[in-house]
Protein backbone atom coordinates (compact mmCIF):
# COMPACT_ATOMS: atom_id res chain seq x y z
CA UNK A 1 0.00 0.00 0.00
CA UNK A 2 2.39 3.16 -1.14
CA UNK A 3 -0.96 5.34 -1.71
CA UNK A 4 -0.72 8.40 0.47
CA UNK A 5 -3.75 10.52 0.86
CA UNK A 6 -3.17 14.17 -0.38
CA UNK A 7 -6.63 16.03 -0.34
CA UNK A 8 -4.91 19.73 -1.03
CA UNK A 9 -5.86 18.95 -4.84
CA UNK A 10 -9.27 18.49 -3.42
CA UNK A 11 -9.68 21.82 -1.38
CA UNK A 12 -8.56 23.57 -4.35
CA UNK A 13 -11.37 22.62 -6.31
CA UNK A 14 -14.04 22.31 -3.34
CA UNK A 15 -15.90 24.74 -5.30
CA UNK A 16 -17.03 22.01 -8.04
CA UNK A 17 -18.33 19.92 -5.02
CA UNK A 18 -20.24 22.55 -2.62
CA UNK A 19 -21.60 24.06 -5.70
CA UNK A 20 -22.45 20.74 -6.80
CA UNK A 21 -23.84 19.80 -3.05
CA UNK A 22 -26.28 22.90 -3.68
CA UNK A 23 -27.30 21.87 -6.88
CA UNK A 24 -28.59 18.52 -5.83
CA UNK A 25 -30.59 20.43 -3.49
CA UNK A 26 -32.02 22.20 -5.67
CA UNK A 27 -32.63 19.31 -8.32
CA UNK A 28 -34.65 17.56 -5.36
CA UNK A 29 -36.55 20.45 -4.13
CA UNK A 30 -37.93 21.57 -7.22
CA UNK A 31 -38.61 17.05 -7.92
CA UNK A 32 -40.65 16.65 -4.61
CA UNK A 33 -42.25 20.09 -4.79
CA UNK A 34 -43.62 18.61 -8.47
CA UNK A 35 -43.71 15.25 -6.78
CA UNK A 36 -46.04 16.00 -4.18
CA UNK A 37 -48.64 18.09 -6.58
CA UNK A 38 -48.79 14.72 -9.42
CA UNK A 39 -48.47 12.34 -6.17
CA UNK A 40 -51.70 14.03 -4.64
CA UNK A 41 -53.29 15.17 -7.50
CA UNK A 42 -53.28 10.80 -8.73
CA UNK A 43 -53.73 9.55 -5.42
CA UNK A 44 -57.38 11.59 -4.98
CA UNK A 45 -57.87 10.85 -8.22
CA UNK A 46 -57.21 7.31 -7.73
CA UNK A 47 -59.22 6.95 -4.84
CA UNK A 48 -62.69 8.56 -6.10
CA UNK A 49 -61.97 7.40 -9.72
CA UNK A 50 -63.44 4.43 -11.73
CA UNK A 51 -61.50 1.40 -13.09
CA UNK A 52 -59.87 2.94 -16.01
CA UNK A 53 -58.62 5.99 -14.66
CA UNK A 54 -57.41 3.49 -11.89
CA UNK A 55 -55.77 1.45 -14.26
CA UNK A 56 -53.70 4.31 -15.92
CA UNK A 57 -52.38 5.32 -12.97
CA UNK A 58 -51.26 2.17 -11.77
CA UNK A 59 -49.64 1.72 -15.04
CA UNK A 60 -47.69 4.97 -14.58
CA UNK A 61 -46.82 3.64 -10.68
CA UNK A 62 -45.45 0.42 -12.11
CA UNK A 63 -44.09 1.66 -15.11
CA UNK A 64 -41.65 4.17 -12.96
CA UNK A 65 -41.06 1.84 -10.19
CA UNK A 66 -39.99 -1.11 -12.68
CA UNK A 67 -37.29 0.94 -14.85
CA UNK A 68 -34.04 1.84 -12.77
CA UNK A 69 -34.00 5.94 -12.68
CA UNK A 70 -31.13 6.12 -14.89
CA UNK A 71 -33.24 4.41 -18.15
CA UNK A 72 -35.65 6.69 -17.31
CA UNK A 73 -33.16 10.10 -17.32
CA UNK A 74 -31.44 8.46 -20.72
CA UNK A 75 -35.32 7.95 -22.26
CA UNK A 76 -36.42 11.69 -21.28
CA UNK A 77 -32.62 13.22 -22.23
CA UNK A 78 -31.89 11.22 -25.14
CA UNK A 79 -35.08 9.48 -26.38
CA UNK A 80 -38.04 11.94 -26.18
CA UNK A 81 -36.37 14.61 -28.45
CA UNK A 82 -35.34 12.65 -31.03
CA UNK A 83 -39.40 11.57 -31.16
CA UNK A 84 -40.47 14.93 -30.38
CA UNK A 85 -39.60 18.08 -31.57
CA UNK A 86 -38.28 19.55 -27.98
CA UNK A 87 -35.30 21.56 -26.88
CA UNK A 88 -34.50 21.21 -23.28
CA UNK A 89 -31.52 21.21 -21.37
CA UNK A 90 -30.21 18.73 -19.22
CA UNK A 91 -30.93 20.01 -15.95
CA UNK A 92 -34.44 20.69 -17.32
CA UNK A 93 -34.63 17.42 -18.13
CA UNK A 94 -33.38 15.36 -15.33
CA UNK A 95 -35.72 17.98 -12.84
CA UNK A 96 -38.68 16.57 -14.93
CA UNK A 97 -37.63 12.90 -14.66
CA UNK A 98 -36.86 12.59 -10.79
CA UNK A 99 -40.54 14.60 -11.07
CA UNK A 100 -41.89 11.76 -12.82
CA UNK A 101 -40.25 9.81 -10.94
CA UNK A 102 -40.73 10.99 -7.57
CA UNK A 103 -44.40 11.80 -8.21
CA UNK A 104 -45.22 7.92 -8.92
CA UNK A 105 -43.42 6.60 -5.54
CA UNK A 106 -45.51 9.54 -4.00
CA UNK A 107 -48.67 8.56 -5.89
CA UNK A 108 -48.56 5.08 -3.61
CA UNK A 109 -47.69 7.19 -0.29
CA UNK A 110 -50.22 9.61 -0.66
CA UNK A 111 -53.42 6.86 -1.66
CA UNK A 112 -52.25 4.64 0.97
CA UNK A 113 -52.18 7.23 3.18
CA UNK A 114 -56.22 8.74 2.24
CA UNK A 115 -56.90 5.48 2.64
CA UNK A 116 -55.82 4.60 6.21
CA UNK A 117 -57.59 8.08 7.51
CA UNK A 118 -60.05 6.91 9.91
CA UNK A 119 -63.83 5.70 8.63
CA UNK A 120 -64.92 7.26 11.69
CA UNK A 121 -63.74 10.76 10.62
CA UNK A 122 -65.39 10.89 7.44
CA UNK A 123 -68.20 9.75 8.94
CA UNK A 124 -67.73 13.06 11.32
CA UNK A 125 -67.34 15.33 8.82
CA UNK A 126 -70.63 14.14 6.75
CA UNK A 127 -72.33 14.62 9.95
CA UNK A 128 -71.79 18.29 10.21
CA UNK A 129 -72.72 18.40 6.54
CA UNK A 130 -69.42 19.00 4.84
CA UNK A 131 -69.56 18.23 1.05
CA UNK A 132 -66.97 15.64 -0.28
CA UNK A 133 -64.71 18.40 -1.56
CA UNK A 134 -64.61 20.41 2.23
CA UNK A 135 -64.38 16.91 4.03
CA UNK A 136 -61.51 16.19 1.51
CA UNK A 137 -59.57 19.49 2.24
CA UNK A 138 -60.58 19.94 5.61
CA UNK A 139 -60.50 16.65 6.86
CA UNK A 140 -58.97 13.72 4.44
CA UNK A 141 -55.84 15.33 3.28
CA UNK A 142 -54.72 17.39 7.02
CA UNK A 143 -55.06 13.76 8.62
CA UNK A 144 -53.60 11.97 5.47
CA UNK A 145 -50.72 14.63 5.97
CA UNK A 146 -49.70 13.70 9.66
CA UNK A 147 -49.77 10.02 8.26
CA UNK A 148 -47.67 10.63 5.14
CA UNK A 149 -45.03 12.99 6.69
CA UNK A 150 -42.69 10.72 7.59
CA UNK A 151 -42.43 8.76 4.41
CA UNK A 152 -42.69 12.07 2.69
CA UNK A 153 -39.42 13.03 4.09
CA UNK A 154 -37.49 9.71 3.64
CA UNK A 155 -38.80 10.22 -0.22
CA UNK A 156 -37.35 13.24 -0.49
CA UNK A 157 -33.64 11.90 1.55
CA UNK A 158 -33.82 9.02 -0.97
CA UNK A 159 -34.31 11.86 -4.52
CA UNK A 160 -31.52 13.99 -2.37
CA UNK A 161 -29.30 10.89 -3.31
CA UNK A 162 -30.78 10.09 -6.37
CA UNK A 163 -29.51 13.20 -7.74
CA UNK A 164 -26.17 11.49 -7.98
CA UNK A 165 -27.50 10.27 -11.66
CA UNK A 166 -27.92 13.41 -13.24
CA UNK A 167 -23.89 13.16 -13.66
CA UNK A 168 -24.51 10.60 -16.33
CA UNK A 169 -26.12 13.46 -18.42
CA UNK A 170 -23.83 16.29 -17.61
CA UNK A 171 -25.45 17.74 -15.00
CA UNK A 172 -22.90 19.69 -12.70
CA UNK A 173 -24.51 18.21 -9.02
CA UNK A 174 -22.30 16.97 -6.43
CA UNK A 175 -21.76 13.29 -8.13
CA UNK A 176 -20.45 14.96 -11.39
CA UNK A 177 -18.40 17.63 -9.57
CA UNK A 178 -16.82 14.30 -7.67
CA UNK A 179 -16.21 13.09 -11.11
CA UNK A 180 -14.55 16.15 -12.64
CA UNK A 181 -11.94 16.04 -9.49
CA UNK A 182 -10.99 13.09 -10.10
CA UNK A 183 -10.94 13.30 -13.80
CA UNK A 184 -8.70 16.09 -13.60
CA UNK A 185 -6.44 15.36 -10.33
CA UNK A 186 -6.79 10.85 -10.50
CA UNK A 187 -7.47 11.58 -6.57
CA UNK A 188 -9.90 9.21 -6.65
CA UNK A 189 -9.89 7.85 -3.15
CA UNK A 190 -9.75 11.27 -1.07
CA UNK A 191 -12.35 12.87 -3.98
CA UNK A 192 -14.96 9.96 -3.41
CA UNK A 193 -14.30 10.18 0.56
CA UNK A 194 -14.80 13.43 0.69
CA UNK A 195 -17.91 13.86 -1.27
CA UNK A 196 -19.44 10.48 0.46
CA UNK A 197 -19.25 12.60 3.80
CA UNK A 198 -21.04 15.27 2.02
CA UNK A 199 -24.08 13.14 1.03
CA UNK A 200 -24.05 11.80 4.52
CA UNK A 201 -23.70 14.76 6.72
CA UNK A 202 -26.45 16.50 4.74
CA UNK A 203 -28.48 13.83 4.45
CA UNK A 204 -28.56 13.24 7.77
CA UNK A 205 -29.31 17.06 8.51
CA UNK A 206 -32.04 17.18 6.37
CA UNK A 207 -33.50 13.90 8.88
CA UNK A 208 -33.05 16.39 11.69
CA UNK A 209 -34.46 18.45 10.12
CA UNK A 210 -37.54 17.04 8.44
CA UNK A 211 -37.82 15.20 12.03
CA UNK A 212 -38.31 18.32 13.68
CA UNK A 213 -40.97 19.50 10.98
CA UNK A 214 -43.32 16.24 11.77
CA UNK A 215 -42.40 16.63 15.27
CA UNK A 216 -43.83 20.52 14.80
CA UNK A 217 -46.52 19.67 12.70
CA UNK A 218 -48.38 16.76 15.19
CA UNK A 219 -48.37 19.32 17.87
CA UNK A 220 -49.42 22.26 15.55
CA UNK A 221 -52.78 24.25 16.33
CA UNK B 1 -97.80 0.09 22.87
CA UNK B 2 -98.61 3.62 23.53
CA UNK B 3 -97.12 5.40 20.59
CA UNK B 4 -96.00 9.01 20.83
CA UNK B 5 -98.69 10.69 22.37
CA UNK B 6 -98.99 14.69 20.96
CA UNK B 7 -101.27 15.07 17.35
CA UNK B 8 -98.70 17.23 15.93
CA UNK B 9 -96.76 15.80 12.74
CA UNK B 10 -93.39 14.18 14.44
CA UNK B 11 -90.16 15.64 13.73
CA UNK B 12 -88.46 12.50 12.51
CA UNK B 13 -90.60 9.86 10.66
CA UNK B 14 -88.99 6.37 9.95
CA UNK B 15 -91.64 4.53 8.34
CA UNK B 16 -91.42 1.00 7.38
CA UNK B 17 -87.46 1.11 6.36
CA UNK B 18 -85.84 -1.98 5.44
CA UNK B 19 -82.17 -2.91 5.05
CA UNK B 20 -80.27 -5.66 4.26
CA UNK B 21 -75.78 -6.25 4.50
CA UNK B 22 -76.27 -9.32 1.85
CA UNK B 23 -77.83 -11.86 3.14
CA UNK B 24 -78.85 -10.53 6.41
CA UNK B 25 -81.71 -8.27 7.04
CA UNK B 26 -80.35 -6.03 9.44
CA UNK B 27 -83.52 -3.02 9.57
CA UNK B 28 -87.38 -5.37 9.18
CA UNK B 29 -90.07 -2.64 8.27
CA UNK B 30 -88.48 -0.56 11.25
CA UNK B 31 -90.82 2.23 12.09
CA UNK B 32 -90.95 4.80 14.92
CA UNK B 33 -92.11 8.69 15.04
CA UNK B 34 -90.05 11.59 17.28
CA UNK B 35 -91.54 15.00 17.81
CA UNK B 36 -89.75 17.33 18.63
CA UNK B 37 -88.60 17.67 22.35
CA UNK B 38 -88.62 14.25 23.12
CA UNK B 39 -85.70 12.21 24.11
CA UNK B 40 -85.63 8.40 22.48
CA UNK B 41 -83.59 5.53 23.46
CA UNK B 42 -83.09 2.91 21.66
CA UNK B 43 -81.89 -0.84 23.52
CA UNK B 44 -81.75 -3.99 22.46
CA UNK B 45 -79.03 -6.26 22.35
CA UNK B 46 -76.11 -6.09 19.74
CA UNK B 47 -76.63 -6.69 16.34
CA UNK B 48 -80.26 -5.94 16.51
CA UNK B 49 -79.71 -3.09 14.31
CA UNK B 50 -79.52 0.29 16.69
CA UNK B 51 -76.42 1.77 15.41
CA UNK B 52 -77.97 0.93 11.53
CA UNK B 53 -80.95 2.77 11.89
CA UNK B 54 -79.02 6.10 13.94
CA UNK B 55 -76.91 5.83 10.53
CA UNK B 56 -79.71 5.77 8.50
CA UNK B 57 -81.04 8.94 9.99
CA UNK B 58 -78.52 11.11 9.10
CA UNK B 59 -77.94 8.82 5.94
CA UNK B 60 -74.71 7.67 6.67
CA UNK B 61 -75.93 4.58 5.77
CA UNK B 62 -78.20 4.01 2.81
CA UNK B 63 -81.68 1.52 3.25
CA UNK B 64 -83.41 -0.64 0.88
CA UNK B 65 -86.71 0.84 1.26
CA UNK B 66 -89.15 2.69 3.42
CA UNK B 67 -88.77 6.39 3.95
CA UNK B 68 -87.15 8.35 6.87
CA UNK B 69 -88.04 12.43 7.17
CA UNK B 70 -87.50 14.77 8.94
CA UNK B 71 -89.81 18.07 9.44
CA UNK B 72 -91.52 16.28 6.24
CA UNK B 73 -88.44 16.19 3.92
CA UNK B 74 -86.86 12.95 3.41
CA UNK B 75 -83.44 12.70 4.22
CA UNK B 76 -81.74 10.71 2.01
CA UNK B 77 -83.72 10.67 -0.98
CA UNK B 78 -84.90 13.59 -3.32
CA UNK B 79 -88.68 14.83 -3.08
CA UNK B 80 -91.25 13.04 -5.23
CA UNK B 81 -91.67 9.19 -5.85
CA UNK B 82 -88.74 8.08 -8.02
CA UNK B 83 -86.22 6.79 -4.37
CA UNK B 84 -83.41 8.37 -6.56
CA UNK B 85 -80.16 9.16 -3.77
CA UNK B 86 -79.98 13.41 -3.71
CA UNK B 87 -76.58 14.56 -4.56
CA UNK B 88 -73.60 14.65 -2.50
CA UNK B 89 -74.40 18.52 -1.64
CA UNK B 90 -77.97 18.05 -1.15
CA UNK B 91 -77.09 15.05 0.82
CA UNK B 92 -74.59 17.72 3.01
CA UNK B 93 -76.88 19.98 3.83
CA UNK B 94 -79.99 17.49 5.02
CA UNK B 95 -76.75 16.02 7.40
CA UNK B 96 -76.48 19.47 8.70
CA UNK B 97 -79.85 19.28 10.17
CA UNK B 98 -79.26 16.69 12.34
CA UNK B 99 -76.35 16.57 14.94
CA UNK B 100 -74.38 13.31 15.63
CA UNK B 101 -71.93 12.01 18.41
CA UNK B 102 -70.34 8.50 18.10
CA UNK B 103 -69.06 6.14 20.13
CA UNK B 104 -65.31 6.63 18.98
CA UNK B 105 -65.60 10.32 19.40
CA UNK B 106 -64.50 10.49 16.13
CA UNK B 107 -62.84 14.28 16.79
CA UNK B 108 -60.79 16.02 13.90
CA UNK B 109 -57.39 15.26 15.24
CA UNK B 110 -55.88 18.14 13.71
CA UNK B 111 -58.15 20.40 15.13
CA UNK B 112 -58.07 21.67 18.89
CA UNK B 113 -61.22 21.35 20.62
CA UNK B 114 -62.18 24.51 19.84
CA UNK B 115 -61.44 24.41 15.76
CA UNK B 116 -63.03 21.27 15.98
CA UNK B 117 -66.63 22.90 16.54
CA UNK B 118 -65.66 25.32 14.51
CA UNK B 119 -65.08 23.61 11.57
CA UNK B 120 -68.76 23.11 10.58
CA UNK B 121 -69.71 26.99 11.51
CA UNK B 122 -67.71 28.27 9.21
CA UNK B 123 -67.79 26.16 6.24
CA UNK B 124 -71.49 24.70 6.57
CA UNK B 125 -72.97 27.74 8.46
CA UNK B 126 -71.23 30.58 6.76
CA UNK B 127 -69.81 31.84 10.32
CA UNK B 128 -67.45 34.29 10.53
CA UNK B 129 -64.41 33.05 12.61
CA UNK B 130 -65.16 35.01 15.12
CA UNK B 131 -68.88 34.66 15.71
CA UNK B 132 -67.55 30.77 15.32
CA UNK B 133 -64.96 30.84 17.78
CA UNK B 134 -67.28 32.73 20.27
CA UNK B 135 -70.08 29.90 19.50
CA UNK B 136 -67.39 27.45 20.34
CA UNK B 137 -66.68 29.09 23.87
CA UNK B 138 -70.13 29.29 24.39
CA UNK B 139 -70.17 25.32 23.83
CA UNK B 140 -67.23 24.59 25.62
CA UNK B 141 -68.46 26.05 27.95
CA UNK B 142 -71.52 24.24 28.39
CA UNK B 143 -70.07 20.81 28.63
CA UNK B 144 -67.54 22.25 31.32
CA UNK B 145 -64.33 22.40 28.94
CA UNK B 146 -63.99 25.87 27.99
CA UNK B 147 -60.39 25.63 29.56
CA UNK B 148 -59.60 23.36 27.09
CA UNK B 149 -60.56 25.54 23.65
CA UNK B 150 -56.93 25.29 22.31
CA UNK B 151 -56.07 21.65 23.69
CA UNK B 152 -55.86 18.84 21.17
CA UNK B 153 -57.96 16.02 20.91
CA UNK B 154 -54.78 13.70 22.10
CA UNK B 155 -54.18 15.51 24.73
CA UNK B 156 -57.82 15.33 26.25
CA UNK B 157 -59.31 12.45 28.03
CA UNK B 158 -61.83 9.93 26.36
CA UNK B 159 -64.71 11.81 28.95
CA UNK B 160 -63.16 15.41 27.54
CA UNK B 161 -63.45 14.44 23.91
CA UNK B 162 -66.57 12.90 24.24
CA UNK B 163 -67.88 16.02 25.36
CA UNK B 164 -66.20 17.96 22.59
CA UNK B 165 -68.18 15.58 20.61
CA UNK B 166 -71.38 16.75 22.06
CA UNK B 167 -70.47 20.58 21.75
CA UNK B 168 -69.95 20.21 17.91
CA UNK B 169 -72.89 18.36 17.26
CA UNK B 170 -74.85 20.58 19.49
CA UNK B 171 -73.57 23.85 17.70
CA UNK B 172 -74.38 23.80 14.56
CA UNK B 173 -77.99 23.54 16.15
CA UNK B 174 -79.33 20.37 14.48
CA UNK B 175 -82.89 19.61 14.44
CA UNK B 176 -82.46 16.49 16.56
CA UNK B 177 -79.36 14.81 17.67
CA UNK B 178 -78.22 11.18 17.29
CA UNK B 179 -75.95 9.34 19.61
CA UNK B 180 -74.51 6.55 18.95
CA UNK B 181 -73.62 4.69 22.10
CA UNK B 182 -71.45 7.49 23.52
CA UNK B 183 -70.67 6.15 26.62
CA UNK B 184 -69.14 2.58 25.20
CA UNK B 185 -65.93 3.46 24.91
CA UNK B 186 -65.27 5.42 28.15
CA UNK B 187 -63.81 4.24 31.12
CA UNK B 188 -66.87 3.76 33.51
CA UNK B 189 -65.61 6.84 36.17
CA UNK B 190 -66.11 9.03 32.83
CA UNK B 191 -69.34 7.77 31.72
CA UNK B 192 -71.09 10.35 34.35
CA UNK B 193 -69.57 13.57 33.12
CA UNK B 194 -70.74 12.92 29.52
CA UNK B 195 -74.54 11.59 30.64
CA UNK B 196 -74.74 14.90 32.62
CA UNK B 197 -74.11 16.75 29.31
CA UNK B 198 -76.95 14.83 27.37
CA UNK B 199 -79.05 15.25 30.40
CA UNK B 200 -78.36 19.09 30.32
CA UNK B 201 -79.68 19.37 26.77
CA UNK B 202 -82.86 17.19 27.21
CA UNK B 203 -83.66 20.11 29.92
CA UNK B 204 -83.17 22.71 27.47
CA UNK B 205 -85.69 20.52 24.87
CA UNK B 206 -83.13 19.08 22.41
CA UNK B 207 -84.97 16.26 20.87
CA UNK B 208 -82.54 13.17 20.97
CA UNK B 209 -82.19 9.49 19.50
CA UNK B 210 -80.04 7.71 21.37
CA UNK B 211 -78.46 4.22 21.48
CA UNK B 212 -77.21 3.14 24.86
CA UNK B 213 -76.45 0.49 27.13
CA UNK B 214 -76.92 2.93 30.28
CA UNK B 215 -80.02 1.41 31.27
CA UNK B 216 -80.32 3.75 34.80
CA UNK B 217 -80.01 6.74 32.16
CA UNK B 218 -82.35 5.82 29.87
CA UNK B 219 -85.00 5.20 32.48
CA UNK B 220 -84.46 8.62 33.90
CA UNK B 221 -83.70 10.42 31.42
CA UNK B 222 -85.86 9.37 28.71
CA UNK B 223 -89.59 10.23 27.14
CA UNK B 224 -89.82 6.64 25.84
CA UNK B 225 -87.42 3.87 25.08
CA UNK B 226 -87.45 1.92 21.95
CA UNK B 227 -86.48 -1.78 22.16
CA UNK B 228 -85.45 -3.57 19.08
CA UNK B 229 -84.38 -6.75 18.47
CA UNK B 230 -83.18 -8.72 15.35
CA UNK B 231 -83.80 -5.43 13.29
CA UNK B 232 -87.30 -5.07 14.13
CA UNK B 233 -88.73 -2.47 17.15
CA UNK B 234 -90.00 -4.86 19.67
CA UNK B 235 -91.77 -2.78 22.22
CA UNK B 236 -91.91 0.82 22.29
CA UNK B 237 -93.22 2.95 25.73
CA UNK B 238 -92.64 5.24 28.20
CA UNK B 239 -89.79 3.49 30.14
CA UNK B 240 -91.51 2.45 33.05
CA UNK B 241 -93.80 -0.07 30.64
CA UNK B 242 -90.81 -1.12 28.59
CA UNK B 243 -88.39 -1.32 31.67
CA UNK B 244 -91.41 -3.29 33.60
CA UNK B 245 -90.12 -6.69 35.22
CA UNK B 246 -93.34 -8.23 34.34
CA UNK B 247 -93.33 -7.50 30.89
CA UNK B 248 -95.31 -10.47 28.42
CA UNK B 249 -92.68 -10.09 25.50
CA UNK B 250 -90.43 -12.79 25.80
CA UNK B 251 -87.31 -11.13 23.96
CA UNK B 252 -87.55 -8.09 26.16
CA UNK B 253 -87.82 -9.69 29.01
CA UNK B 254 -85.30 -12.36 28.24
CA UNK B 255 -82.77 -9.07 27.56
CA UNK B 256 -83.64 -7.16 30.53
CA UNK B 257 -82.83 -10.50 32.60
CA UNK B 258 -79.91 -11.04 30.78
CA UNK B 259 -78.83 -7.19 31.24
CA UNK B 260 -79.93 -7.11 35.01
CA UNK B 261 -77.57 -10.45 35.50
CA UNK B 262 -74.60 -8.69 34.44
CA UNK B 263 -75.01 -4.83 35.14
CA UNK B 264 -76.14 -5.66 39.00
Amino acid sequence: MGYTLNFNLIWRHFDKLSGGLLLSLELALIAIAIGIVIGLVLAVWYVSAGRVVRGIIAAYVEFIRNVPLILLVYLVFYGLPTVVDLAYSAQTSFVATLALYSGAYLVEVFRSGLEAVPRGQIDAGKAIGLTPWQRLVHVRLPTMMRITLPALSNTFISLFKDTSVASVISVPELTYGAQWINFNTFRIVEVYLVVTAMYLVTGYALLFALRLVERWYRTAR
Amino acid sequence: MANSSNNSPALLDIAEVSKSFGSVEVLRSVGLQVAKGEVVTVIGPSGSGKTTLLRCVNFLESYDSGSIRIDGKEVGFRDGGARQRRSERDLAGMRAETGMVFQGFNLFPHLTAAGNIMLGLTKVRGKSTSEARAAAEHWLGRVGLAHKADSLPAELSGGQQQRVGIARAVAMEPKILLLDEITSALDPELVGEVLAVVRSLAEDGMTMVMVTHEMAFARDASSRIVFMADGSVSAVGPPKEVLAAETTNERLRTFLARFRASHF
